[in-house]
């Protein structure tokens, strides 16, 4: 970890380990967050993003390893933390008893924010969730997408320095997942610091100033999205299809590519100089494909491999 | 379990924030609960206390439905506590995930469990002085010394809602509740002198009952609602008061091991 890190980082953790059982799921994992950056946690299911973050927020003890959060020493003063921390959890726990604006309402007397502050924050939030024609409906009527506007607008109820946004759009349309993207740029604007974590490459080459990509508890690789392309993958891609992929990749594709990796009838070649390659598929017609600029998934699958995790 | 799940509990006044959310949802449902509340323990009355009370010189040296008047006051307690201990907060901690939710505010788990506690408490509260309003209005309340059946409702409360968070930690889904309620509430409706006098009971039987909560409530409510003080009182106090403080502390461990893995 940097030695010099900067005194007001709102988030560093070091050396963080926690087991379940004979299971060490966060292994060592150090963190430290720039004041106003999105900080981007990637990882494959399992890879222990969530308890990374329960680790931040004082819910769960480590096993090793210190936490400081906004100054706070985590966990022994998670609840001085929490009270300047917003959180999006990867599951909405929005209250299904209650309304949109009583959502917010309640959820703002847990902070002990009076009525007033809070009649003064709950209209501008709804506006910021896109919910003020809605507020007095109840949250089961909701889509997808309200639902996750909503929680995103109750993690704002405090006014928080730093958010924890755990998968914020998983399970969202592109739509939806545009307007949470434009909401999460206007936090960023404002100052805010914002924790992320996701499956979307392209959510976190968007947003992030930074990421980490986490495997097995451990972080394999962090840096800027474009450096880390830069450092670990070929700038082009060339993704081949069809029936006949693997005689292909054999007669041209493995001949011009620096490196290949195929999956069922996808093949992959990561390459500086894709002419070649694509001049010989149009020359064949016969297999179908794509060519692309390289991206973070790229980067996150081949370190992270193409198996499933679940 | 570890020493740290059984460190001395924290407590602080956030959870009245626990407590006023349940009593927001609760009040829009307010009337028909209260209704429903009330219709069990009122059929007991009736049912019992006329059909049966028919057969019966006195009991106890009052009338069958008086005696019963006090009983069901308890039980009807217990009933409420219990449900909201398990059924109600079990849906909260495991099928809405509000507990969750305010794990992320600056709420503790603590927090969480005393404002669970104390709202389980209230509400069977409500029911237990329901019943015992409705029986001052049959004129089956006597003494005015029945005013300090109110205070000794809610330690009752108190004690059947740390049981009840005790299986909500333990409990993988409802069905599990079935089995308290079989193996716990039932017997003690039975057995803790509601429908008829302790010593009614064979020896063992009475010993049995002696341990249990139910039983120390009667004991107090009965002579209480009848314009005496009962002689043991501190002891059914201190039993009741121990059922309470016990039971929450080690539902508050049993819930720290469950949900601050
Ligand atoms: N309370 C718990 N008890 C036992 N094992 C747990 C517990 N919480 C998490 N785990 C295990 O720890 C590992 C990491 O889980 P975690 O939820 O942190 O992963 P994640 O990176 O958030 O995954 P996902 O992308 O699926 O949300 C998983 O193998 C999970 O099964
Ligand atoms: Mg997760």
């Amino acid at each position: 970890m940097n030695p010099r890190v900067n005194p007001i980082s709102p988030l560093i953790a070091t050396g963080l380990r926690k087991s379940y059982g004979a299971n060490e799921v966060v292994c060592g994992v150090d963190l430290a967050l720039q004041p106003g950056e999105c900080f981007g946690l990637l990882g494959p299911n399992g890879a222990g993003k969530t308890t990374t973050l329960r680790l931040c927020l004082g819910l769960t003890a480590p096993d090793g390893g210190s936490i400081s959060v906004l100054g706070h020493d985590v966990p022994q003063e998670g609840r001085e933390a929490r009270q300047r921390i917003g959180v999006v959890p990867q599951f909405d726990n929005l209250d299904p008893d209650f309304t949109i604006r009583e959502n917010l309402r309640v959820f703002g007397r847990y902070f002990d924010i009076d009525n007033a502050t809070l009649r003064a924050r709950i209209p501008a939030l709804l506006e910021f969730a896109g919910l003020s024609s809605r507020a007095d409906t109840r949250i089961q009527t909701l889509s997808g997408g309200m639902k996750r506007r909503l929680t995103l607008a109750r993690a704002l109820i405090n006014d928080p320095e730093l958010l924890f946004l755990d998968e914020p759009t998983t399970g969202l349309d592109p739509q939806a997942r545009h307007v949470i993207w434009e909401r999460l740029r206007n936090l960023l604007k404002q100052g805010k610091t914002l924790l992320l974590t996701t499956h979307f490459m392209e959510e976190a080459e968007r947003l992030c100033s930074r990421i980490a990509i986490m495997d097995h508890g451990k972080i394999i690789t962090r840096g800027e999205p474009r450096a880390l392309i830069a450092q670990h993958v070929e700038p082009h891609v060339v993704e081949v299809y069809g029936e006949g992929v693997q005689e292909w990749a054999k007669a041209c594709g493995r001949r011009h590519a620096e490196r290949c990796e195929a999956t069922g009838e996808t093949l992959f070649c990561y390459t500086r100089d894709p002419a070649p390659l694509i001049a010989d598929l149009d020359s064949r017609g016969d297999l179908r494909y794509l060519h692309r600029r390289a991206n973070i998934e790229d980067v996150f699958l081949k370190l992270t491999g193409r198996d499933l995790r679940d | 379990m570890t020493a740290k799940h059984w460190s001395p509990p924290r407590l602080s006044l956030r959870f009245l924030h626990v407590w006023r959310r349940n009593l927001l949802v609760w009040r829009t449902l307010a009337i028909p609960s209260m209704l429903g509340n009330l219709a069990d323990p009122l059929l007991y009355m009736f049912g019992l206390g006329y059909g049966l009370g028919r057969m019966l010189e006195d009991v106890g040296g009052m009338s069958y439905i008086a005696f019963l008047a006090a009983g069901v006051i308890c039980s009807s307690t217990m009933m409420s506590a219990s449900f909201e201990a398990m059924y109600s907060a079990f849906s909260r901690m495991h099928v809405q995930k509000t507990w969750d939710a305010l794990l992320n505010a600056p709420l503790t788990l603590d927090d969480v469990l005393l404002g669970e506690l104390v709202w389980a408490a209230s509400k069977s509260f409500l029911s237990g002085s329901a019943v015992l309003i409705v029986a001052a209005a049959l004129g089956l309340v006597p003494s005015t010394l029945a005013i300090v059946v109110i205070p000794l409702i809610f330690l009752t409360g108190l004690a059947f809602a740390g049981l009840g968070l005790i299986m909500t930690a333990l409990s993988p889904s409802y069905d599990f509740f079935m089995y308290y309620f079989t193996l716990c509430v039932t017997p003690m409706m039975l057995l803790c002198g509601v429908f008829f006098p302790l010593h009614e009971l064979p020896a063992p039987a009475q010993l049995l009952a002696q341990a249990l909560p139910l039983t120390h409530a009667v004991a107090l409510a009965r002579p209480l609602v009848n314009g005496t003080v009962p002689p043991a009182w501190l002891l059914h106090i201190a039993v009741l008061a121990a059922y309470a403080a016990g039971s929450a502390y080690i539902a508050l461990a049993l819930t720290r091991r469950r949900l601050l893995q």
